[in-house]
């Protein structure tokens, strides 16, 4: 049993704050994010790595939090939906989709917010085929998709009228580094 | 009505929690909680011989282990049989955890409590069932044969048999009426099992209260009510210790509806006995395995026609797949039996189903319930009357077709609530004619002669269906406004998405005159309201949306009453506009209506400025009159009860044009078009998102998903990389068009849209395949490798 019992002191940036937690090897990243971080916002709906409802920013990319141990992550920056909204204001693509009616029961919803994030920060004037692609890994059983794809595109026109200020999450990414931006480490 | 946003597409009040991470569904809570898991049977048939759970006490972090020998007084009973019907003459239900013998994959045996998941699942894996094999019973054809059964004591493993039948206008039977019809044919239909899949599982957390000796338990149900009140039997509990309460919910479907699930009951039962909070969340694996299944069905018609192609006699026999258990009754068959009629009138009809037993999970509806199956059986009739008289397929229908004129329809059948199949309202002939315009059905043959002249193959397909929605017995809504002005709607079922929260809020806005930030709206959770049924068969808008407006005509009236005697004016000339109660054409002459919820509960105390108003020496009450009047409550709030005479019948008609690849036979839709029509709309965006999920789903059960049972019950595709469920690439963009015909038999004139997406969409595309490809379609879901085997079957 001492596999499942030894526990790692990991370390890591998560929305911009430092956070620290004791695992053992086997915990999933999104099990760490939800239970031991208290960060409820990402949702498991499959486990293995199908559904992307776990889909979270790891150093600006996104990952599937249940195929990823949290030891495995040990150091780095991590963005959930929690950390898309900047100054108290939804991002982009959080006010996208409420406009658009992007969700309904609202599971998918995190996974499919962290996915589009940085689909537009890589592709800020995406194509219908582009958005098409880029929501194609995530599952929805509500919306039919549709709205989806709309409000990626919406996502897109409402960044597009913003004055030009790195996104939450991302600016680390870009840089690399541990310094957590404008939210300072106030864990 | 002066603020009017009934009908307007107002934003979702639900959405800011929800984008931002701030929902909270049912493994979000009791972050302290213990975790459950369960030893579920890995065999679909077999005796339990011994359970040794000696190897899992070590675990380091183990609470506690159950079997079904654990298990106290009516625990131990078998699992409510929800829906009692005469016909379910073999009614089985599953015991909490097995009792002796296994009857599918998944069916949970022994019960762990741990200190978090991970360890609950090693223990799990550490216990040790012995098991004497028996001869699992798979696939309906070979069940009904009655060589190895279910259940020992189910002969022919047949649950229930129903027959109904409706003569003809002239007293013809069925059988005589297609006898003596110019035209019959004969055939045979095959659906598949699909199922709900919400992307969440089911969960359920409790926590008792030694002190105030209650329990709360958190389920994500689609019935909180009706989950609280078998927590209370069989725990037995007093009902107003147990209070149930189902938080966000991340999608329903039906799976939902099905209570109580063994770990709802099993889950507070543990936590009262241990005093520990436990929490179980399902995972997906479980929820294929253990949760439940619908849609499989063989069915067999035979139809006589004249050469109009109307429909003289209709027979179709059913044999439906029910699962192990019957815990939902025999609704979805009889939804299947009864809504096949679509919007048609038939000759005359005869419909038989055997509901029978497999050792498969068992089955309980999900979103349509028995229609898809119905309707696919109506409209691949349709198609073959059409095909066989060499008439468009459009033109036959429409030949069928209830007239406008006509209703109330009476289908001369007993619907799913007992109560007869009577078509409140609708207008089949211009559904139709919005479609074929929408999709182009007249163009469609150049548009084909075209791409076929690129070597290409398209097809356009049309399914119709009429849906009995709104379903009672009834449900309720309590509006109060307090003394802030704020109004706060509750009502008794529960959400899983359907942005109850603004619709029910756009009512409450609508009716009270006052702004829709102004107005919260809670839905199941027993603390705020008692009484409900539930939500399902796409009744949630009609019962408690007419329940909330009721409620608040209660509360609308109570305020000018009370506002006229402060304003001393006639309460006629009252109305409220932005949440004043004014004089209609004098502005001036006004009071909020947050001092007439203040004035409407004498005080004795006063706690603010405002409330200074309501106590005895403040001159506001009349001496000749006691501070409460005769009849009089205090407070300002209202609760009434909706309870339709009979469902509302929404209906509608989809259209498709889709290739198929001549080579690899891979079928896409090109275009896919919906006219519907759901009565008075309250959220035009809502009920265009729940058509396009809805369709997305059907879209699913006509090309992908499918339940793959091999010979000894094994489900072998039970996982999402496995179990096909479309992504955005899979599902066309769906172009709709809204007709309104309201339904008379509730005030706002409301039906139902909940289901009415997914219902004809295997019709539709089968339709349309068989269209491109000039091969009958008969089974569903249709893939490439299908398609494949039927060109070449059909080549030789
Ligand atoms: S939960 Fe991670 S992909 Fe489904
Ligand atoms: S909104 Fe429910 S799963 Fe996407």
């Amino acid at each position: 049993m001492s596999d499942a019992t030894t526990r790692y002191a990991i370390t890591l940036v998560v929305n911009g704050v430092v956070r620290e937690a004791e695992v053992p090897a086997r915990r999933l990243l999104s099990d760490c994010l939800r239970h031991d971080l208290g960060l409820t916002g990402t949702h498991v709906g499959c486990e293995h790595g199908v559904c992307g409802a776990c889909t979270v920013l790891l150093d600006g990319e996104p990952v599937r939090s249940c195929l990823t141990f949290a030891v495995t992550v040990d150091g780095h920056e991590i963005t959930t939906v929690e950390g898309l909204a900047r100054d108290g204001e939804p991002s982009p693509v959080q006010r996208a989709f409420t406009e658009c009616h992007g969700l309904q029961c609202g599971f998918c919803t995190p996974g499919f917010l962290c996915t589009a994030t940085a689909f537009l920060r890589e592709n800020p004037t995406p194509t219908d085929e582009e958005v098409l692609e880029a929501v194609s890994g995530n599952l929805c059983r509500c919306t039919g998709y549709q709205n989806i794809v709309k409000a990626v595109h919406r996502a897109a026109e409402i960044q597009a009228e913003l004055p030009t200020e790195p996104q939450p999450g991302l600016l680390q990414a870009e840089n690399g580094s541990g310094d957590s931006g404008e939210r300072g480490n106030t864990a | 009505m002066t603020t009017k946003l009934f009908g307007e597409p107002v934003r979702r009040r639900e959405d800011a929690r929800l984008v931002t991470g701030q929902g909270r569904y049912l493994d979000d809570l009791g972050p302290g909680a213990l975790a459950a898991a369960f030893v579920r049977s890995p065999h679909a048939h077999a005796r339990i011989r011994d359970i040794d759970v000696s190897a899992a006490l070590d675990v380091d972090g183990l609470v506690a282990i159950y079997t079904w020998e654990d298990l106290p007084g009516a625990l131990a009973e078998p699992l409510p049989l929800l829906i009692p019907h005469p016909a379910l003459t073999h009614g089985r239900t599953a015991y909490p955890l097995a009792k002796d013998v296994v009857r599918h994959v998944g069916e949970p045996i022994v019960m762990v409590v741990a200190e978090d998941r991970y360890i609950a699942e090693d223990a799990c894996a550490l216990i040790d069932v012995e098991y004497e094999f028996l001869k699992p019973v798979v696939g309906v054809e070979e069940a009904v044969q009655g060589v190895h059964l279910v259940h020992e004591d189910v002969p022919g493993n047949v649950g229930a048999h129903m027959v109904q039948e409706v003569p003809s206008r002239d007293g013809r039977s069925a059988a005589e009426a297609i006898a003596a019809a110019p035209h019959t044919l004969e055939f045979r239909l095959d659906i598949e099992r699909s199922a709900c899949m919400p992307l969440e599982g089911k969960g359920v957390y409790a926590r008792w209260d030694a002190d105030d000796q209650s329990l709360r338990v958190y389920s994500s149900t689609q019935t909180s009510t009706s989950v609280r009140m078998a927590v209370a039997a069989k725990l037995g509990l007093p009902l107003p210790k147990v209070e149930v309460i189902a938080p966000d919910v991340g999608g329903g479907f039906g799976v939902k509806i099905v209570h109580p699930w063994p770990e709802e009951i099993l889950i507070p039962w543990a936590a009262r006995l241990l005093d520990r909070e436990i929490k179980w969340t399902e995972d997906r694996r479980e929820h294929f395995v253990s949760s439940a299944h619908e849609r499989a069905q063989v069915q067999h018609v035979r139809v006589g026609f004249d050469d109009e192609g109307r429909v003289l006699g209709l027979d179709v026999t059913i044999l439906h797949d029910n699962g192990a258990y019957t815990p939902y009754g025999i609704i979805v068959p009889i939804i299947t039996s009864t809504q096949l009629l679509g919007p048609y009138k038939i000759g005359a009809y005869r419909v038989e189903f055997s509901s029978i037993y497999t050792n498969t999970v068992q089955v309980t509806p999900y979103r349509g319930a028995g229609r898809p199956q119905g309707v696919f059986c109506m409209e691949r009739t349709m198609d073959r009357v059409a095909a066989y008289l060499g008439r468009d397929r459009t033109e036959v229908r429409a030949a069928n077709f209830i007239g406008p004129d006509e209703f109330p329809y009476d289908q001369g059948l007993i619907f799913q609530d007992g109560r007869p199949l009577i078509y409140d309202s609708g207008n089949y002939p211009e559904s139709l004619r919005m479609l074929k315009e929408l999709i182009g059905w007249d163009s469609f043959p150049e548009m084909k002669a075209r791409a076929a002249a690129d070597g290409r193959r398209i097809g356009i397909g049309v399914g119709c269906y009429v849906e009995g929605t709104g379903v009672g017995p009834y449900e309720g809504g309590h509006v109060q406004v307090t003394s802030d002005g704020r109004v706060h709607v509750s009502t008794g079922l529960t959400s899983q998405g359907q942005g109850h929260e603004t619709v029910f809020a756009q009512i409450a806005a609508t009716e009270l005159g006052v702004p829709i930030e102004k107005v919260s709206v809670v839905t199941g959770d027993t603390r705020r309201f008692g009484y409900a049924v539930g939500t399902f068969a796409s009744r949630a808008a009609v019962m408690s949306g007419n329940a909330i407006a009721l409620a608040c005509r209660k509360v609308r009236e109570k305020a000018l009453r009370i506002a006229a005697d402060a304003l001393e004016a006639d309460p006629r000339d009252l109305e409220i506009t932005d949440g004043i109660v004014h004089v209609a054409g004098t502005p001036s002459a006004s009071i909020p209506l947050a001092t007439v919820a203040v004035l409407s509960n004498p005080l004795r105390y006063a706690f603010d400025e405002e409330t200074k108003r309501a106590t005895q020496f403040s001159g506001a009450s009349s001496m000749d009159r006691p501070p409460v009047d005769e009849g009089e409550e205090p407070g300002l709030e209202g609760r009434d009860y909706y309870s339709p005479i009979r469902s509302t019948f929404a209906s509608g008609m989809h259209a498709a044009i889709v290739e198929t690849d001549p080579e690899t036979a891979e079928i896409t839709i090109l275009r896919y078009a919906v006219v519907h029509d759901c009565g008075k709309l309250i959220n035009p965006m809502i009920v265009e998102g729940q058509i396009h999920g809805g369709v997305a789903q059907g879209v699913g059960g006509a090309l992908y998903e499918k339940m793959v049972y091999d010979e000894y019950g094994q489900l072998l595709n039970a996982s999402f990389m496995d179990f096909l469920m479309p992504y955005a690439t899979e599902v066309p963009r769906i172009e709709t068009a809204h007709l309104e015909t309201p339904s008379p038999l509730n005030p706002l004139g409301i039906k139902g849209a909940g289901e009415a997406g997914v219902i004809p969409v295997s019709a539709v595309i089968a339709s349309a395949v068989e269209d491109a490809e000039a091969i009958p379609i008969d089974r569903m879901p249709i893939s490439p490798s299908d398609l494949h085997t039927l060109r070449l079957r059909l080549a030789r």
